[in-house]
């Protein structure tokens, strides 16, 4: 709201579509007060995506589903909106508009009247049965055609003529394309691509008329078919006109602005008429006119800021980029579409069997356009490349293949850039969320944190890789990102982990509850998320006193065993280094037959996990188990895992030490610890390093002359390799730098974060200061470790199968 | 099974004491596949719900309960625990069991049977 007393300026805003609305939010996100807005939308709706249109019309999307910014936005924002009616006349030297006949005073004016469908000079365009494909208004006309009639001509085989074509056909009509030029999409595409493209939509069922001028639509009441130039007639109900744009300038030349082919404006954004901008479709720019959203939403975040107040914005066309929105065919083109003179220079990845072909231009070796067909993922990343103009003369062999393999070889990974990407791309591979289904959410609802756009879309919820993709989003929307050092714990409280942990160490509280209540929970008991991490915080900072609370344990850890999909539970026996024997397996297999348990697998970790047994059958399993020697291998635990070895030099004719022997040690000073995250050591007995070491929390890597002690990697969803922390040449010294470790990561690590994060967060310098430089603190750490060892190393399981917490394991009652 | 007199449609199934604050435990149904899971949160309310979460048919007595919730320990969905209902912004329900509490023993309402498998 106004908190001045000035009366503020008025903007009056002359279009409801995406680009005109796009530069009131970038206004808006960065002057929020300067102006009153009133926007008026000639289309009966509120702002949409028009780019998903065709989405809509090959019944994918509701209109709903593409509404930006719904009318309970505008009065939100305090923005006016008149729909339903056109602006008639702009009156410069008045600074009014008019509208419905009534007069709108101005201070600024900004235009966004978009475009118009071109329509080919010939008889029959009035026939009803004839439509743009522009609007809403012209997609429910087109379902309602596709309902009462078969045959449908899209006349236009671009990108808009084409998703008209798929859209039609998936609403069950018989759908014909012509085209007037020899391959499709000649704008976007060069013929190898456009060719497998029409390949491909013929083998959909869309017949193609290429080369294709069309005379005359033929009809008398209404459409009844189309009369090519070559003689060839086709029979259509819906005839849909997708042959292009041109801007929508009328208003604009009427109020004698300076016009073109398009409405003039600046790098500024500005008309002819200083207090006058204009943005989208209706513009030309340097000769140039535009119908993709890239450049449009450059324009909006210029036109925006200079709105705002800012000097010195200017609007440099991005790389243009397009890709089709048809189901299950994927096409990518950017910049040119082919080498321009002999200095360019073309490489070419072409499988037709499976339909996939790469075109990337260079030029001074620099990408200046990609034809991509198939297999599409690189495109953003191409773009990226083109607008920051990187040298790709470093990994131009690994180029064609994509990203992954370029980057491998030494390409720069670039930086996030929501803006080039495009509304269809998908972010979120774990739950299959689009930057335009989260950008939706984000203006719909409102959202502003990172964990609200999680509970809406599921995006980054899941693996979270593609958080920092999701943050930028939302940065890009509008959305503060708090990048704090300490963010907060959940959504019970706005502390973080850091600071509660301090609190708990320096107030002294001793229970979850009381943490809760002196630090302000929102919620009393907590949530799934704060709880655990509460109750290991207590764990590791009073060792000796503190009673678990089971409640606030993940299932898993309450009642020691792995919950699996179907509701049973997995049993995995500790094995010390790997290690096992015959009475362990007879015990092993004994009970997977007794039990008739399902599977029984061999880890990762060296070991076996038997995965099916019923909840209530655990305590005997275990009981069993215990028989012959076998404990609680704490797979189920945010806890040491397992140390996994190789045979070394007991065995093995390159072994330098004795590696299962040193890991048999570890794995007996370690287990039973509660850590931040689970934690997998291994020891190797030679570089060859068969135990895997350097992708594990902590490693050893035996080596002629001792030990050489590796931390921080990880083998699982973002694979790290360990830095190397210190070589040592004793046993005894590996054992004290292990427990030190394991005891500076407990104490300083944040619930849920692996050493690799950790390391990755503090730096290998900090870590080797306070373990490695600092002789008496490594002491302290690791006599800290050993004494919290003494209060866990309990077998788990042989507690609870002589009777502990009897009531995990059966039913309250059977009803009969 | 014929269906059972409203009046013997209430069964007593144990005290509140039987099940920690903050949990949950089952009661089974013969010829039934899913279980009752009975909660009782911090302040001793008992909430009774058909034991699988709307989302991909986790064991809800499992979960960690908060409030009158309890959060799915397989993808951490939050169920009411009053109406089986998903807190927002997630969809779904399961099927809320009547409980009455008379002189610290719990008596479920036992709804009919559901055989849909876990």
């Amino acid at each position: 709201m106004d908190g001045s007393v000035f009366p503020r300026e008025r903007l009056v805003v002359v279009g409801n579509g995406m680009a005109a609305m796009r530069t009131v939010e970038e206004l808006m996100a960065r002057a929020p007060d300067r102006f009153a807005i009133t926007v008026i939308g000639a289309e009966p709706h509120p702002n949409y995506n028009r780019i998903m249109l065709s989405s809509v019309l090959a019944g994918e999307k509701t209109v709903d589903d593409i509404v930006i910014n719904g009318r309970d936005w505008y009065a939100e924002n305090d923005v006016t909106l008149l729909t339903g009616d056109l602006v008639t006349q702009i009156d410069p030297a008045a600074k009014t508009i008019t509208v419905a006949g009534e007069a709108i005073v101005y201070d600024k004016l900004l235009l966004g009247t978009g475009s118009k469908p071109l329509a080919p000079p010939i008889p029959g365009l009035h026939l009803p049965g004839v439509r743009a494909f522009r609007d809403i208004a012209d997609v429910d006309a087109m379902v309602e055609a596709s309902v009462s009639h078969k045959r449908a001509v899209v006349i236009g085989g671009g990108l808009l003529g084409l998703e008209a074509a798929w859209g039609l056909k998936r609403r069950g009509m018989s759908v014909a394309v012509v085209h007037l030029m020899s391959t499709l999409m000649e704008r976007q595409l060069d013929t190898t691509a456009g060719e497998l493209l029409q390949r491909d939509l013929d083998a959909r069922g869309i017949a193609f008329f290429t080369e294709g001028q069309t005379e005359e639509i033929l009809g008398e009441e209404r459409a009844e078919g189309v009369q090519l130039a070559d003689g060839r007639k086709i029979d259509a109900d819906l005839v849909v006109l997708a042959i292009g744009i041109r801007p929508n300038i009328d208003l604009a030349r009427a109020a004698g602005l300076d016009v073109n082919r398009g409405l003039l404006v600046g790098d500024d954004m500005r008309t002819s008429d200083p207090d006058i901008y204009a943005v989208g479709e209706c513009i030309e720019h340097n000769g140039q006119v535009f119908g993709l959203v890239a450049p449009i939403w450059e324009q909006a975040k210029v036109c925006g800021a200079r709105l705002a107040g800012d000097e010195v914005a200017v609007y440099v066309p991005p790389p243009v980029f397009t890709s089709l929105k048809i189901t299950g065919v994927d096409v990518f083109s950017a910049g040119a579409l082919a080498a321009a003179d002999e200095a360019d220079e073309e490489i070419t990845l072409h499988d037709a069997r499976r339909g996939i072909y790469k075109k990337v231009i260079l030029r001074d070796n620099r990408i200046v356009g990609s034809v991509l067909y198939g297999h599409v993922v690189d495109g953003p990343w191409y773009v990226q490349l083109m607008r920051e103009r990187t040298d790709v003369s470093a990994f131009r062999d690994q180029l064609v293949f994509g990203r992954a393999f370029a980057e491998q070889a030494g390409a720069p990974a670039p930086k996030i850039d929501i803006a080039a990407m495009p509304d269809d791309e998908q972010v979120c591979d774990c739950n299959g969320v689009s930057k335009g289904r989260i950008c939706a959410a984000i203006s719909e609802k409102g959202l502003v944190t990172l964990d609200a756009v999680r509970a809406h879309t599921k995006a980054s919820a899941s693996c979270g890789q593609c958080t920092a993709k999701v943050e930028a989003i939302l940065a890009h929307m509008g959305g503060a990102v708090a990048h704090s050092a300490d963010p907060p714990m959940c959504k019970c409280t706005d502390l973080g982990h850091d600071f509660v942990r301090q609190a708990i160490r320096e107030r002294e509280f001793k229970t979850v509850g009381e943490v809760r209540e002196a630090l302000g929970w929102k919620m009393a008991d907590g949530c799934q998320k704060c709880r655990p991490a509460l109750n290991y915080y207590l764990i590791c900072t009073w060792p000796e006193s503190y009673c678990d609370d089971a409640q606030s344990r993940f299932v898993n850890e309450r009642v020691h065993a792995n919950i699996q999909k179907d509701g049973t539970f997995s049993v995995v026996p500790r094995m010390w280094g790997g290690l096992t024997n015959p009475r362990e397996l007879r015990a092993i297999a004994d009970v997977a037959e007794k039990y008739a348990i399902p599977t029984v697998k061999i880890t990762g970790g060296q070991r076996i996990d038997l995965l099916g047994v019923k909840k209530e059958q655990l305590p005997s399993v275990w009981g069993e188990l215990n028989e012959a020697g076998l404990v609680s291998g704490h797979a189920y635990g945010k806890a040491l895992r397992t140390v996994k070895t190789c045979v070394g030099s007991e065995w093995c004719r390159f072994g330098t030490q004795d590696s299962t022997g040193l890991g048999v040690k570890i794995e007996q000073m370690c287990w039973g610890s509660w850590t931040p995250h689970k934690v997998k050591l291994a020891v190797s007995g030679c570089p060859r390093n068969c135990a895997e070491a350097t992708i594990k929390d902590l490693g050893v890597v035996c080596v002629e002359a001792g030990y050489d002690i590796v931390v921080g990697g990880n083998g699982g969803i973002e694979v790290r390799v360990t830095d190397h922390l210190v070589r040592v040449s004793t046993e005894a010294e590996v054992l004290e730098y292990v427990g030190a470790f394991m005891q500076i990561y407990r104490e300083e690590a944040r619930y849920l974060e692996r050493t690799a994060p950790w390391v990755a967060r503090m730096g290998i310098d900090y870590v080797r200061e306070r373990i490695v430089a600092d002789a008496s603190n490594r002491h302290a750490l690791y006599q800290r470790f050993l004494a919290s060892q003494r209060s866990v190393q309990d077998d788990p399981w042989a507690k609870r199968a002589a009777g502990e917490a009897a009531h995990e394991y059966r039913v309250m009652a059977e009803l009969g | 099974m014929p269906p059972r007199k409203p009046e013997e449609r209430w069964i007593e199934i144990g005290g509140i004491d039987d099940i920690p604050r903050r949990g949950a435990r089952c009661v089974t149904r013969p010829g039934a596949a899913l279980p009752i899971a009975v909660f009782r949160t911090a302040d001793d309310q008992i909430f009774a719900l058909v034991d699988r979460c709307p989302h991909k048919a986790g064991p809800l007595s499992e979960g960690i309960v908060q409030g009158c919730a309890v959060a799915c320990p397989l993808h951490g969905w939050v169920i009411k625990l009053d109406s089986g209902e998903a807190e927002a912004p997630d969809e779904g329900s399961t099927h809320a069991v009547p409980v009455k509490i008379e002189a610290g023993r719990i008596w479920l309402e036992v709804p009919v049977l559901e055989t849909c498998g876990r």
